[in-house]
């Protein structure tokens, strides 16, 4: 009945020294960051010095690789075994962006920027800069060369796409004619063009005072202007950025869990990673339920529990067999649903991770996870 | 409206966050259900432009507009409404200012998408405005036209930010039409009509992030609502079988007998086998029942009412919907 699935082989992705980087990426809720970290202990656990990127880690998950404060600087964890290092960071988004300002703007336009309150509400809010800047970073790690392996975790999108889109979708505001428009005639290009952009403007204009209030309009010609000034390596960095995802040394590793949402997530991404040609590895399912006594169906257990009620025997067993039921019950529809996906991705690779009744509170914890992802 | 008996008699807003994978969608499609039980009428609406509505009903993708979706236990209707920001933004312009070609101007020139990406805030400020607009709309008769709305709201992690739109615009702007928005909408969302409900697992991280959730909306001056815990497993087993299971003192041999008993078995070997394999699946249990237990406890002391919904073996489907609703009433959440 299994179909032959390709397995994810974790250990020869993570060995082969021409990967030098891997993104888990999946919907929210479903191990992700769990996952990246414990593949980055295994990693380093193997001899590669690795660094893990997280976004936004539930706290003991942090404290298990020694982080406290978010102070986007990857620090070593202690306690790992063997001749690798891992560094472990967490992202700080706002100093991210305002680093990235500072780069690329005179010191006047800086200071711009960095008080305007548009600028304050984008780079401190959550959707849509949390991915960017997460690709900003990922991008300066390993433009540093102090890593040979990074592995990054995305950030908990609303949609899991965000963070592929999030540096084009800033770069078409900003190359577009609306730009133009919010910068008003100054911008506008050929001599035919004028006249009606400058109309164009008057009305907008008009419109965004009466909608947004003539202060609001203000701040946000302000922001665009300023912006535009230093979007041209903004764009660059973002380019390079979009294209080292796509580079062989990269690995895609989507992440779910075997439920309907978060596997109907990971076909949708690892379709979108395909028409973006980004290399994907394969899928991890986190959180499987497994039966040591899988040999006894769901349908025979119930049966048997309900003879041995009906005779008023074995109470207990009856119990343990209803307990069993369930199990079996719970791990056929997530079969049901990994074999879903497999019917509409043949070719991806997969594995399999039970789950623990118990989150991870250490790095003993993290190296069983690894040691799971990594069984055939 | 009828005098139902329910923990939460005279809110008109019910906000269901939750951290992702508790279920929160299918806690307020089924809160929707349990609302409109006995003949009442509810809109459920969704923020997120997932189409998640659509896929737990079943139906095609939601466009934006308010259309009946079910039918409830013992009559009434809930009628669902997938908000998209760009849409509302429109109807804002027309509504406020009679600028309907305009807006569409607008929207073709990108201004909405860029000033809603720049600045979320202003994207919240639409989307919860269209749902108390919805709060507040009433019908011919001067009755309210929905007796209660459920909105199904982003992630514990976002919900302060995205309720409390006030001092999310008020960076932007200090004064203006915006504000006065955005304050009469904060006005809808901290009223005592209002209930943000949160959906939890009876697992450590989900319970941490509802804790700091609710601490988070206090501070903020926003109703913390109910807490339904979601996928409750049954306790099938005795708390004595589960201790001795901890202590590894569960009974092998008295399981063996009984699966003997029951014909599943081929011979006192196979029955030792299988009781084995049973009794690690009963201590694996064990535990879990044993931290489950834990987390319940840290949730007692938030103070909320509290609601057990439990797990559905086959999956949410259509018919699940009804039985986590019915468990709602029963509970008095609805």
């Amino acid at each position: 009945m299994a179909r032959n699935v390709p397995v994810l082989e974790i250990d020869a992705i993570l060995d082969d020294s021409r990967t030098r980087i891997v993104v888990c990426c999946g919907s929210g809720g479903v191990g992700k960051t769990t996952t990246a970290a414990a593949l980055g202990l295994r990693a380093a656990e193997r001899g590669r010095a690795a660094v893990v990127l997280t976004v936004d880690p539930a706290r003991r998950l942090a404290q298990s690789m020694g982080l406290t404060e978010l102070d986007n600087t990857p620090r070593l964890v202690d306690g790992t075994t063997g001749e690798g290092t891992l560094h472990a960071m967490m992202l700080d988004m706002k100093r991210t962006f305002d680093e990235i300002i500072e780069a690329h703007a005179d010191p006047e336009r800086a200071r711009q920027i960095l008080t305007n309150p548009f600028y304050q509400s984008l780079s401190s809010s959550f959707s849509g800069t949390q991915e960017y800047m997460a690709m900003e970073k990922l991008g300066q790690l390993r433009r540093s060369g102090e890593w040979d392996l990074i592995i990054v975790d995305t950030p908990p999108s609303r949609s899991a796409l965000d963070f592929l889109d999030a540096p084009e979708r800033l770069g078409r505001f900003l190359d577009g004619r609306l730009i133009r428009v919010l910068m008003g005639p100054a911008k506008a290009g050929g001599r035919s063009a004028f006249k009606l952009l400058n109309a164009g403007f008057g009305i907008v204009a008009g419109m965004l005072t009466k909608v947004l209030g003539a202060q609001v309009l203000k701040d946000l010609q302000t922001f665009v202007s300023a912006l535009d000034a230093v979007f041209g390596g903004f764009r660059q960095r973002a380019d390079q950025t979009y294209r080292l995802l796509q580079a062989p040394g990269t690995a895609f590793v989507v992440v779910a869990a075997p439920e309907r949402d978060a596997m109907r997530e990971a076909s949708y991404f690892v379709e979108r990673l395909a028409e973006e040609r980004m290399p994907l590895a394969g899928l991890v399912v986190n959180r499987v339920h497994l039966s040591p006594a899988d040999a006894l169906s769901a349908a025979r257990s119930t049966a048997a529990a309900e003879d041995l009620e009906a005779r008023g025997e074995h109470e207990l067993t009856a119990a343990v067999l209803r307990l069993h039921a369930g199990r079996m019950q719970l791990s056929a529809r997530e079969r049901r649903e990994r074999e879903h996906f497999a019917s509409a991705h043949p070719t991806v690779p997969l594995t399999l991770v039970p789950a623990m009744p118990v989150d991870v509170h250490d790095l003993e914890g993290l190296r069983e996870i690894g040691g799971l992802l990594a069984a055939p | 409206m009828s005098a139902r008996d329910s923990d939460w008699d005279g809110v008109r807003l019910h906000v269901v966050t939750g951290k992702g994978g508790t279920g929160k969608t299918t806690v307020a499609a089924s809160l929707a259900l349990a609302l409109a039980a006995g003949g009442r009428k509810v809109l459920l609406v969704e923020v997120e432009g997932r189409q998640g509505i659509a896929q737990i009903f079943d139906l095609p993708p939601l466009p934006y507009e308010e259309r009946k979706i079910a039918v409830a236990p013992g009559g009434g209707d809930v009628y669902a409404l997938a908000i998209d920001p760009e849409e509302a933004m429109l109807e804002y312009l027309e509504m406020f200012y009679g600028m309907r070609r305009a807006g569409r101007m607008l929207t073709k020139m990108g201004v909405l998408d860029f000033v809603t990406t720049i600045a979320p805030g202003f994207r919240d400020v639409l989307v919860t405005g269209k749902t108390s607009e919805a709060v507040r709309r009433r019908g011919k008769n001067g009755k309210r036209l929905y007796d209660a709305v459920v909105l199904d709201a982003p992630p514990t992690g976002r919900i302060a930010r995205f309720l409390n739109v006030t001092s999310e615009v008020a960076g932007l702007a200090r004064v203006g039409p915006i504000k006065n928005h955005a304050d009469l909408v904060r006005g809808v969302m901290a009223s005592p009509e209002t209930a943000v409900h949160f959906v939890t697992l009876l697992e450590e991280m989900p319970v941490q992030e509802t804790l700091d959730g609710i601490t988070e909306l206090r501070a903020a001056g926003l109703p913390p609502g109910g807490i339904f815990i979601n996928m409750v497993r049954p306790a099938l087993l005795p708390e004595t079988c589960l201790r001795a299971a901890r202590q590894g003192r569960f009974d092998v041999g008295e399981l063996a007998l009984g699966l003997k008993a029951a014909g599943l078995a081929d011979g006192p070997a196979d029955a030792t086998a299988v009781a084995e394999a049973l009794g690690a699946e009963v201590a694996e249990h064990a535990r879990r029942t044993e931290l489950e237990a834990r987390e319940r406890g840290t949730l007692e002391k938030a103070g909320r009412h509290r609601y057990e919904l439990q797990l559905l073996a086959d999956g949410v489907d259509l018919a699940g919907l009804y039985e986590l609703a019915e468990t709602m009433n029963n509970q008095g959440a609805a």
